[in-house]
């Protein structure tokens, strides 16, 4: 099951961050707002480097298959 | 370029012929039989359509899954995929389990990590919300084993998808399509349904956005007034042969049993187009709901709990022929009455299928009517 951790932030900007979650909706925490946010961040990084699924002899193997079925 | 897959891998188990000499050798104690479906799913883990899973869930997984929809290591997954074993045979972790279908015949090699209790009620309250056995998913759930055995699968059998093999396109294979077209941006779309008029126009306004549309209907075990598979299938050829444009279109059939879990499921369907390069999917109105089950725009809002999905949906209103507008309109550009739609419930549609007759062009193409006539018996018992 999911275990937490605490992470330091400014307490000046927990209070700039309490603000904004009270006027909108869908945040139950700073905790909560901070996940989201973080989570998208960490989404964006890896998005980078993913290595190609396939080697180059699978490339081509793939190929004549896709040209045979008529989708290349 | 093509979305990552998801959880950063694609997984492809080793694949093996059924006479491969390291699937025989296994006694009674050390095989388990698996249902059509199961073998389904097990294709889908070894060729990455379930990505990052590498088999079975393991009870941590499982129970972050029902309770955060993530598996344990964050990432996003809202519906377990188990393996049921009946209640009186156990597995200790570290024994290989060699599963076989219902004809004996090899599945896939299984390396077990153990087993689990599943507490039926629970799991039907949080995948489906709900126990009413009115609701397929949630009756199929109630009536299932409460066991399961988890495990990474070492080999699999070769799927053999019969007369939907040339349909059937792996991830591997649609990711390498998708960059040979050149597409960058892939819509994809998910039915389980003969196409409609109003599936074509949402299939065309999601079209205009990006580069490339991908038509994955769903074949497998359905309920009961659904169309069967051949019919899905052949309703798609002709739309596509007569009113799409080839270059820009791709059709391929994704295995799968609909688990009707409504929004839940919408997150699932768009992890494994995810799978597959798609950088969208069209989530429309009642998206994998079944009955009154889900609120119509529930599917939609779902995704709000999702900023690291890593595919973006595409929301829709509803299409339809509206007599007033003499149009196709949505819900959101239509101001007219409901009286004022062409509307037809699964019920009339089957009856009408059922005396040869056929609905308006301004509802089905005619093409896909008649290719659906051609049918002796069209919709599942
Ligand atoms: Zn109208």
């Amino acid at each position: 099951m999911t275990k937490y951790t605490s992470v330091s932030i400014p307490l000046t900007l927990h209070k700039r961050l309490e603000t904004i979650i009270s006027k909108k909706t869908g945040f139950k925490s700073v905790s909560d707002y901070v996940t989201y946010v973080l989570r998208e961040v960490v989404a964006m990084h890896e998005l980078k480097e993913v290595p190609e699924p396939f080697t180059s002899t699978d490339l081509e193997e793939i190929k004549k298959r896709l040209q045979a079925l008529g989708y290349l | 370029m093509a979305s990552a897959p998801h959880g950063g891998r694609l997984v492809q188990v080793p694949q093996t012929t059924p006479d491969s000499p390291a699937l025989a050798g296994f006694g009674e104690s050390q095989r388990l039989m698996v249902t059509k479906e199961t073998a389904t799913t097990v294709a889908n883990i070894a060729n990455g359509v379930f990505s990052p899973l590498e088999g079975f869930m393991s009870e941590g997984d499982y129970l972050n899954v029902l309770e955060h929809m993530r598996l344990e290591s964050d990432v996003p997954w809202t519906i377990p995929v188990l393996l049921p074993v009946p209640e009186d045979r156990t597995f200790s972790g570290g024994e290989e389990i060699l599963l076989v279908d219902e004809g004996s015949r090899p599945v896939a090699l299984m390396h077990c990590e153990g087993s689990f209790g599943i507490s039926r009620q629970e799991y039907a309250n949080k995948v489906f919300g709900t126990e009413d056995r009115a609701h397929p998913g949630a009756a199929r759930a109630l009536d299932g084993s409460s066991r399961a055995v988890c495990g990474r699968l070492k080999t699999v059998v070769r799927p053999d998808y019969g007369e939907y093999a040339d349909h059937t396109l792996t991830p591997q294979e649609t990711r390498v399509l998708f960059s040979e077209k050149g597409w960058d941006t892939v819509v994809a779309f998910q039915t389980r349904n003969a196409p409609h008029i109003n599936h074509e126009y949402l299939q065309k306004s999601a079209l205009a956005l990006v580069d490339g549309l991908f038509i994955n209907p769903v074949l497998g075990k359905k309920k009961a007034g659904d169309f069967k598979d051949q019919v899905i299938l052949a309703g798609y050829k002709e739309i596509l042969a007569n009113y799409y444009p080839r270059a820009s279109v791709v059709l391929s059939v994704l295995h799968y049993e609909m688990q009707y879990a409504g929004p839940k499921e919408a997150v699932m369907h768009a992890i494994m187009r995810k799978n597959f390069g798609c950088t969208h999917i069209i989530i429309g109105r009642d998206h994998a709901g079944v009955g009154s089950f889900y609120g119509p725009y529930a599917a939609q809002e779902i995704f709000k709990e999702f900023p690291d999905l890593g595919i973006s949906p595409l929301f829709f209103r509803e299409f339809y022929y509206c007599r007033r507008c003499a149009g196709i309109a949505s819900e959101k550009t239509c101001p007219h009455k409901e009286e004022d739609r062409l509307n037809f419930s699964g019920t009339k549609l089957r009856k009408m299928f059922s005396e040869g007759e056929t609905p308006p062009k301004e509802f089905m193409r005619p093409e896909v009517a008649q290719a659906i006539l051609r049918f002796k018996q069209p919709f599942v018992e």
